[in-house]
């Protein structure tokens, strides 16, 4: 069976690509065949987050417009077995997708026996975000601790509950996971930051992690190599237990708490 | 931290707090107007607009409310009306559209 995840999160900028480079790549770590779709047509940046960049030579609306295969779209990724990475045009727009022709996709993706499908959205709640999560069967809703990006995660959670193919066919709704990334504990214990329990209280949908903010982040985007895999850094970590939990682990929430601070520098920092 | 920040000891001012309250209220208001028809924002202002023509009221004069029960959607329009016109000397709105309306009649008669 072949499972559909949408990366998704209203606000821009939040980290969803990031996400969900590191999500499928945790995925296909532990051995499903993974495949990891970036629906932000004309703004193509999940090749160069995987480190793929070069070898994009057809792209999701070739295929769509059934102007290549499946199998000469899909880019093996070089480091881990079983990952595939299905790149956005960087030439057309949203517009340039159709729900049939996206439904076609997914049917050969199926088709292939993949386990997994995740789907990077694009910012907003126009098309292109509608499009990216009609087919998902569970949803992580990217959040960052900031008034802003809570709201629109609300909407984007209203979306998913209307107008997802699941709500349309009035099948079992999407299942909901809450990510909160960019998360900095001390300015939340200085009560300049939404906490935790605050976004978890208002958008009332079940946690699957904390992605505390970290510089690795960014060295890891440099490189072309999802964060995931930077088993020393707190972010990487933080993902690898959210693969955990996705998996139906029940792990403890890590990276909540601010590393301890001396008098002085409480007192100064 | 902060110098001042380290000294505040309550809880309830800070700007985290401030964040939540906002959105609570927000995020309710805006769930209320959601799974309602598209159309529904434009109905507003249109039927807000003919209020308009009769009476002068102001935009939160008129809340329209969806609702749905067992096999049919009821639109619920609730439209406060101004107490008529308490200035002296001044004719309402409705006495000059009354006037109006005699006034086109009578020219139409030759
Ligand atoms: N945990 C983190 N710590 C530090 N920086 C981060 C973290 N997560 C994401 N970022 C940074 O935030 C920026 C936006 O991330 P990303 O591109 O993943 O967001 P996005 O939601 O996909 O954006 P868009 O809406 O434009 O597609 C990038 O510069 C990324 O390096
Ligand atoms: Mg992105």
């Amino acid at each position: 069976m072949t499972k559909t995840i949408v990366v998704t999160s209203g606000k821009g900028g939040v980290g969803k690509t990031t996400t969900s480079a590191s999500i499928a790549t945790g995925l296909a770590k532990r051995g499903f065949k993974t495949v990891v779709i970036d629906f932000d047509v004309g703004l193509r940046n999940l090749d160069l987050i995987m480190g793929c960049e070069r070898r994009v030579v057809y792209d999701l609306v070739n295929l769509v417009n059934q102007e290549a295969s499946l199998h000469q779209t899909l880019i093996k990724d070089k480091r881990i077995e079983n990952l595939y990475i299905l790149p956005a045009s960087q030439t057309r727009d949203k517009d340039a997708l159709t729900i049939e022709g996206i439904a076609r996709v997914m049917h050969k993706l199926r088709k292939s026996e993949f386990d997994y499908i995740i789907c990077d959205s694009p910012a907003g709640i126009e098309k292109g975000a509608k499009m990216a999560l009609y087919f998902a069967d569970e949803a992580i809703v990217t959040t960052n601790p900031e008034v802003s990006s809570v709201r629109d995660s609300d909407r984007i959670l209203g979306i998913l509950q209307s107008e997802s193919k699941r709500s349309k066919m009035n099948e079992e709704p999407v299942k909901e996971h809450l990510l909160i990334t960019r998360y900095n504990p001390s300015r939340v214990q200085d009560g300049q930051m939404l906490s935790v329990d605050d976004i978890v209280d208002l958008l009332a949908i079940p946690l699957l992690g904390i992605i505390p903010e970290s510089p690795s982040v960014l060295d890891c985007s440099n490189a072309g190599k999802p964060v995931i895999l930077d088993d020393e850094s707190a972010a990487g970590q933080a993902y690898s237990d959210a693969i955990d939990r996705l998996l139906g682990e029940s792990k403890p929430h890590r990276f909540m708490e601010a590393p301890k601070k001396g008098f002085l520098s409480r007192l100064f920092g | 931290m902060g110098f001042f920040r380290f000294f505040r000891s309550n809880k309830e001012d800070t700007s985290a707090k401030l964040a939540k309250d906002r959105l609570q209220v927000l995020i309710a208001h805006e769930r209320t107007g959601r799974g309602g028809p598209d159309y529904l924002p434009m109905l507003k202002q249109d039927i807000l607009d003919v209020i308009k023509k009769y009476v002068s009221v102001g935009d939160d004069a008129l809340s329209v409310q969806l609702e749905s029960q067992d096999d049919c959607d009821v639109l619920e329009l609730n439209i406060t009306l101004p107490e008529e016109s308490a200035q002296p000397n001044q004719p309402s709105e409705e006495a000059k559209r009354r006037a109006m309306e005699r006034r086109q009649a009578a020219s139409k008669v030759t």
